[in-house]
């Protein structure tokens, strides 16, 4: 490794630290207006412009807030609980590639992406499991019925999401032949069907409708958003895991919550919507510029970051926009949506694939 | 009796409905009209009637109360006191005149008995303050007054 890799190394981790760090106020201030305008409303829209400060305002309050530990938790966990959800929330991002990469010659590659591991899309489901134990950690040394109810639907959904969620991957994983997120994404460039002028690229979701649908699903009830978060369920157990957390620790379990997202809709964008393959006019535009040389790469890596940028946006968005379409489930309506219908439908997903390789259909 | 509702396979499988749905939150989100009223520049529309702060009306800068005690009799909080005094003319008025803004309930009943027409509602409803005051007669003095 060159010095220019070390120092481009160190500098995307920073850069993409720092963008986890911002992740939890921007979504939380997209989250209150977005609400509040699907409701009819304008939401926070004083402090700087379009309210934009209004996030920041709140940071500076949670930091400044008490910091209460109630008397009948268990100090520790009830301290480490927090970080134990962080932590995999920060790492579980380092494996998704938000752009190609780029030969500078002599054998050295830029790869815009924090950690190229051969176990790729593995590395991400084990961490992200981790995060349950912050949550169960957290309901339970509350030493509160509603935190602990909390964090009990919590193991349970994350348990039966997890199992559908890591079938319905196993299609996407077939067809790719490769669980290594920079191979996936970079397989999706191909074209899958030809109709005249329009080229319908071999993205994810084309291939895959149904494992789409059920890994987006466990997505979403992995990281507790609506309408599956009943471990916070307001209406029934108050906030479920995070009652008894005030100031600084629960903006840090929120800020938890908001990188799960951010990692899921990366997720999202890199199996199913070619990760960093340019979306629609940008390719065109990137063709018709016709650069040579050096200028060419970075222009084509800021086309694709910008395209993996717009992606996972959407997918953000989609979260909010979901949270506040969709009604909660009752908790049986939620295993059984699970086990009856997830379980099976992402078994009968991976039949049709392993069917569909073996004539050579995908 | 529960009633099974016959769906159709399409509204059973959900994509479709959940799709339909976020239509529509997407459509109120960019055309619908926003109820929010920005408080400070703008403001609700109140009825005429509205019962505000209080304030005793006064002719030629003289109140118009007799302190007659119909009102601190008629008022259901009971939250006005009155002293009455005479004045060297024999006529009796208010010495204090003081209403416990933190318990009347503005029912405007002292309004409706005050047979001097002296105690009013306005339509004044800004009325957050940061100590316990009650309204002494100086300050219900000034004419805020609408009707
Ligand atoms: S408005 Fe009602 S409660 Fe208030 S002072 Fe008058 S009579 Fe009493
Ligand atoms: S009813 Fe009217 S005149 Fe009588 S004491 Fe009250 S304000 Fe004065």
């Amino acid at each position: 490794m060159s010095l220019f890799q070390i120092i481009f190394m160190i500098g995307q981790i920073l850069i993409l630290t720092l963008i986890l760090i911002h992740n939890a106020p921007i979504m939380a201030w997209v989250e209150r207006r977005g609400a509040a305008l699907m409701q009819n409303r304008l939401g926070p829209n004083r402090i700087g412009p379009l309210g934009l400060f209004q996030s920041a305002a709140d940071g500076i309050k949670f930091i400044f807030k008490e910091d209460q530990i109630p008397g009948h938790v268990s100090k520790f966990y009830y301290v480490l609980a927090p970080l134990v959800s962080l932590v995999p929330s920060f790492l579980t991002f380092a494996v998704i590639p938000y752009g190609s990469q780029i030969d500078l010659g002599g054998g050295q590659i830029l790869k815009f992406q924090i950690a190229d591991l051969n176990v790729g899309i593995l590395f991400t489901l084990a961490i992200a499991s981790l995060g349950v134990y912050g949550i169960i950690m957290s309901g339970w040394a509350s030493n509160s019925k509603y935190a602990m109810m909390g964090s009990l639907r919590s193991s349970s959904q994350m348990i039966s999401y997890e199992l559908s969620m890591g079938l319905s991957l196993v299609g996407i994983l077939m067809v790719f032949s490769s669980v290594k997120l920079g191979d996936i994404a970079a397989a999706q460039g191909q074209t899958l069907l030809q109709l005249g002028p329009i080229a319908l690229p071999k993205w994810g979701i084309f291939i895959q409708p149904l494992g789409f649908l059920i890994f987006m699903t466990s997505v979403f009830a992995e990281t507790n958003r609506l309408p599956f978060d009943l471990p916070e369920g307001e209406s029934e157990i108050v906030a479920g895991y995070h009652l008894e957390y005030g100031s600084m620790k629960f903006a840090i379990l929120q800020m938890a919550e908001y990188n799960n997202m951010l990692t899921g809709s990366g997720l999202l964008a890199t199996l199913y919507f070619g990760g960093w393959q340019m979306l629609f006019p940008l390719g065109q535009i990137y063709s018709h510029l016709a650069l040579s040389g050096m200028t060419a790469d970075w222009v084509r890596v800021a086309f694709e970051i910008g395209s993996f940028t717009v992606k996972v946006l959407f997918f953000m968005w989609f979260f909010v926009w979901v949270r506040w379409t969709l009604p909660r489930f009752r908790y049986d309506q939620l295993m059984d949506l699970g086990w009856k219908v997830m379980l099976p439908l992402s078994l009968v997903n991976l039949f049709i694939t392993a069917v569909m390789i073996s004539y050579g259909v995908i | 009796m529960l009633v099974k509702q016959k769906k159709s396979i399409l509204s059973e499988l959900y994509v479709l409905e959940i799709f339909k749905g976020l239509c529509i939150t997407m459509k109120n989100m960019l055309f619908a009209k926003k109820v929010t009223i920005q408080y400070p520049e703008e403001r609700r529309k109140y009825s005429e009637r509205f019962r505000g702060q209080h304030y005793i009306k006064a002719t030629n800068g003289v109140e118009n109360c007799t302190a007659c005690m119909l009102c601190p009799t008629v008022c259901p909080a009971e939250c006005i006191h009155i002293e009455a005094g005479e004045r060297p003319d024999k006529e009796k008025y208010p010495v204090k005149f003081e209403i416990d803004a933190l318990r009347c309930c503005f029912c405007g009943m002292c309004e409706e008995a005050c047979p001097k027409d002296a105690i009013k509602l306005s339509n004044i409803y800004e009325m957050s303050m940061t100590r316990r005051e009650v309204w002494d007669k100086d300050f219900l003095l000034e004419q805020r007054g609408n009707k």
